[in-house]
């Protein structure tokens, strides 16, 4: 497979307009991706598929990433007149890096065996601006992914043709895979708890009113043994 | 009965037994399953019905399809909150006297996936379990041992006592309530009829 950058050159000349990005992976598996903007990414997946020297004919995989607002601090270097001298003066600056949730695309060639190219798209913020084309009038298995990204994340793929929640039921109105999901408080029994149980237990304590009925005895439940991990 | 008269008796060619004895050795040997999995104790337990561990060996052998036929239900595996009220009316349309044996980790409080958005932290919040079974999964000797379990359990159950068996009792409901999808869990998300667990009390 020739290399993330021809690629990317490729694809700006083949569709006008379009911005990509190549997001750069520092991790020991160096997987880089193409970051491709929602308003030409049907136009780039196309080209990805038809191109007789890319032809990915196979979407294996569509899973959804959650970004929180996050806070950048970068040191700047800034000249200043500081008593009438011009001094070069390093300067943190704190950033806000708006959230946004991202759908990753794994992308294989089955007719030329090669891939995988990873694409991403970026929402605009992770509240109102949720919308992204739907990729499966390319790849026909992204259909459930997508919905399970829907599902899970809260991504509303346009173009799809069966956007429905695939894994929680209809009527549920929450996004699990979110960072900021509040599950739902049941842990009132813990006999043996450890690490974040033993946590979420503690909290179910505190804020669940006392119960009638006779207690276990504090000594007893110390005495559990705790498991091994 | 003295049992060393029994013996005796026994000896001369006279058996002698109660109708209360014959009636629970009955049941208890003819327990006849639901034919459900939810996840991958159900392989155990279809490696239990076979050939190698036999479960037809205690009279269980014949997993129903329909929960009309049966009286003993497996939960075989993790039960989703999705799954769970299809758990429960399927328990509500079993006949009477039935019993429930919670396979594995999962079905006794979740298991590994306890801290999973998805699943019920255990099928007795929602249905009466009889007999616990630990182990991720149990390997078939363990549900067979829950089986002898029941079975004992089952040959225990005296007719006339307080401890008479589930249908001859009032106040042991047929039916308990199914949970409904709400918004953000099921609704209830637990029958507080059935599900007493201690309470435990540590310091913080």
């Amino acid at each position: 497979m020739e290399s993330l950058e021809s690629i990317r050159q490729r694809i700006l000349a083949a569709v006008p307009g379009a911005r990509i990005e190549l997001v750069h992976n520092p991790s020991p598996s160096g997987q880089h991706s193409l970051l491709v903007d929602p308003s030409h990414a049907l136009a780039v997946a196309r080209f990805l598929r038809d191109d007789p020297h890319l032809r990915f004919d196979y979407c294996s995989n569509v899973t959804g990433v959650d970004w929180l607002d996050t806070e950048i601090t970068e040191k700047v270097r800034v000249r200043l007149l500081i008593e009438g001298v011009e001094r070069e003066v390093e300067e943190t600056r704190k950033l806000l890096r708006p959230g946004y949730l991202e759908v990753v695309y794994h992308l294989y060639s089955m007719a030329l065996r090669h891939g995988p190219l990873i694409l991403r798209m970026r929402t605009g913020n992770r509240s109102d601006q949720i919308r992204l084309p739907s990729l499966t009038p390319v790849w026909r298995s992204c259909e459930f992914q997508e919905r399970e990204v829907f599902d899970l994340f809260g991504v509303i793929f346009e173009g799809h043709p069966d956007l429905r929640r695939i894994l929680m039921w209809d009527g549920f109105q929450d996004h699990p895979m979110r960072k900021d999901y509040v599950e739902p408080d049941d842990y009132e029994y813990e006999p043996t708890p450890h690490g974040a149980v033993a946590e979420k237990a503690r909290r179910h304590q505190a804020t669940a009113a006392p119960p009638p009925g006779p207690a276990a005895s504090p000594k007893a439940a110390a005495q559990t043994p705790p498991a091994s991990h | 009965m003295d049992p060393g008269l029994r013996s005796e008796l026994q000896r001369h060619g006279i058996f002698v037994t109660t109708l209360e004895q014959l009636y629970n050795w009955g049941r208890s040997n003819s327990l006849w399953p639901l034919g459900f999995g939810l996840a991958c104790c159900a392989i155990e337990m279809i490696a239990a019905s076979m050939a190698r561990y036999d479960l037809a060996r205690f009279g269980a052998e014949v997993f129903r399809p329909s929960p009309r036929q049966a009286d003993l239900m497996i939960v075989a595996g993790t039960v989703t909150k999705k799954m769970a009220p299809q758990v429960v009316r399927l328990y509500n349309q079993m006949a009477e006297p039935k019993y429930v044996i919670a396979m594995g980790a999962c079905a006794i409080s979740g298991g590994p996936f306890k801290q999973g958005y998805n699943v019920l932290k255990g099928i007795d919040r929602y249905i009466p379990v009889d007999v616990h079974i630990p182990g991720c999964p149990p390997r078939p000797e363990a549900l067979i041992h829950a089986l002898m379990t029941l079975q004992q359990r089952i040959a225990e159950e005296s007719l006339l006592s307080p401890k008479r068996p589930r249908h001859l009792r009032p106040d042991q409901p047929g039916e308990y309530p199914v949970p409904e999808f709400g918004p953000h869990d099921l609704v209830p998300p637990k029958n507080p009829e059935v599900w007493k667990p201690p309470i435990l009390r540590r310091p913080a």
